[in-house]
């Protein structure tokens, strides 16, 4: 007997594809710089102190 | 595979904290990796954090988008939502199970011997509540005079936060211990909490109260790498429901939104092949029915 072929499922691709434009236009409006001028700072009411 | 899976949880714990030279410079690192998305729950401001907390650059990033705006500088939060979006779509849980330095911490306390307890599957929505409220509605309306808020997950309830960034950076930086207060005590009750309750039952933080899980979990019908049930090789055994650190009862819910997808069920529990991993809905490995081997009649 043939065994049934598993059809590719779309919905994660186009989940995917959806947060790849999102993380693009991060990239691209320069939010990573804020990210990393934020996560070189230790910021002490974040963490309960001060 | 579980061998496999704690090796796994073990270096990426030792690569999202891979800066030891903080004993000597006693403060954190500030390298160009921090650019880069810790997939698990891991705290920034820890002293050995090689990269960025999703939640923590999240909070931020919200309580401040009125001051940029202001300022005429667009941060949305778009680059970190389409990161740990990304992750998300690709492996949806199956971070917390492999890549969570602290989903890693609470099994290594689970492995304390005592009285075994479960987790009411109801508090299980208190985390969505948590996500909604302190990632983005808090640090986005609740602002002060000059239009900033609060990182209110990180300041009030984080207790990855405490166990990584908080205490450390009190041992480290010993002139900070006179800012300790009311606020710190909270956090330190919050983690001395699920300490205990990790001691007795299995991953509570992550199954209650952590908002990435929340977050992670939203793709557990959407998710490219994940578990799928062949209904007409289940035997109804329920052998998988009793592996489950989660708590799911696979073969009734394979899609729960709680799966970590840490393959206990696939491995250890199904005798019958009914659990398979797949790729996009392509299974990994084709199950055959493991029958008892009969010697044929000479």
């Amino acid at each position: 007997m043939l065994r049934k072929k598993k059809p590719l499922r779309k919905l994660p691709f186009i989940v995917l594809t959806f947060f790849l434009v999102l993380f693009l236009a991060g990239v691209i409006s320069g939010e990573p710089s804020r990210v990393l001028e934020q996560s070189w700072q230790i910021c002490l009411s974040c963490i309960g102190i001060g | 595979m579980e061998l496999a899976r704690k090796w796994v949880q073990l270096v990426i714990a030792l690569l999202t904290n891979g800066y030891w030279g903080f004993p000597a410079t006693r403060t954190i690192y500030q390298g160009p990796l921090k650019v880069v998305c810790s997939p698990g729950l891991n705290c920034y401001s820890c002293p050995a954090a090689t990269t960025y907390c999703p939640l923590g650059a999240l909070q931020q990033l919200m309580l401040s988008i009125r001051f940029n705006l202001e300022n005429a500088q667009y941060y949305l939060g778009w680059y970190v939502l389409g990161c740990i979006g990304v992750v998300g779509a690709f492996l949806g849980r199956m971070v917390c199970g492999w890549a969570c330095p602290f989903g890693f911490f609470q099994e290594l306390l689970y492995k304390i011997p005592s009285r075994k307890f479960s987790v009411p599957r109801p508090l299980r929505f208190i985390k969505f509540g948590l996500l909604l409220f302190f990632i983005f509605l808090l640090p986005l309306f609740v602002v002060n005079d000059f239009g900033m808020g609060n990182p209110w997950f990180c300041k009030y309830v984080c207790p990855a936060g405490t166990l990584e960034a908080g205490l450390p950076l009190l041992w480290l930086q010993p002139e900070l211990r006179n800012t300790v207060g009311l606020l710190f005590y909270n956090k330190v009750a919050i983690l001395v909490f699920f300490v205990g309750w990790s001691v007795v039952a299995s991953r509570p933080f992550c199954r209650v109260a952590c908002p990435l899980g929340a977050f992670y979990a939203l793709f557990s019908r959407a998710r490219l790498v994940k578990l799928q049930l062949d209904r007409e090789k289940c035997t109804k055994c329920e052998a998988c429901h009793h592996v489950c650190p989660m708590g799911v009862k696979f073969n009734e819910s394979p899609d729960d939104f709680e799966c970590i997808t840490c393959l206990a069920c696939m491995d250890r529990a199904c005798k019958f092949d009914a659990i398979s991993l797949t790729v996009g809905g392509i299974p990994l490995r084709s199950g055959e029915v493991r029958k008892p081997v009969v010697s044929k009649p000479q």
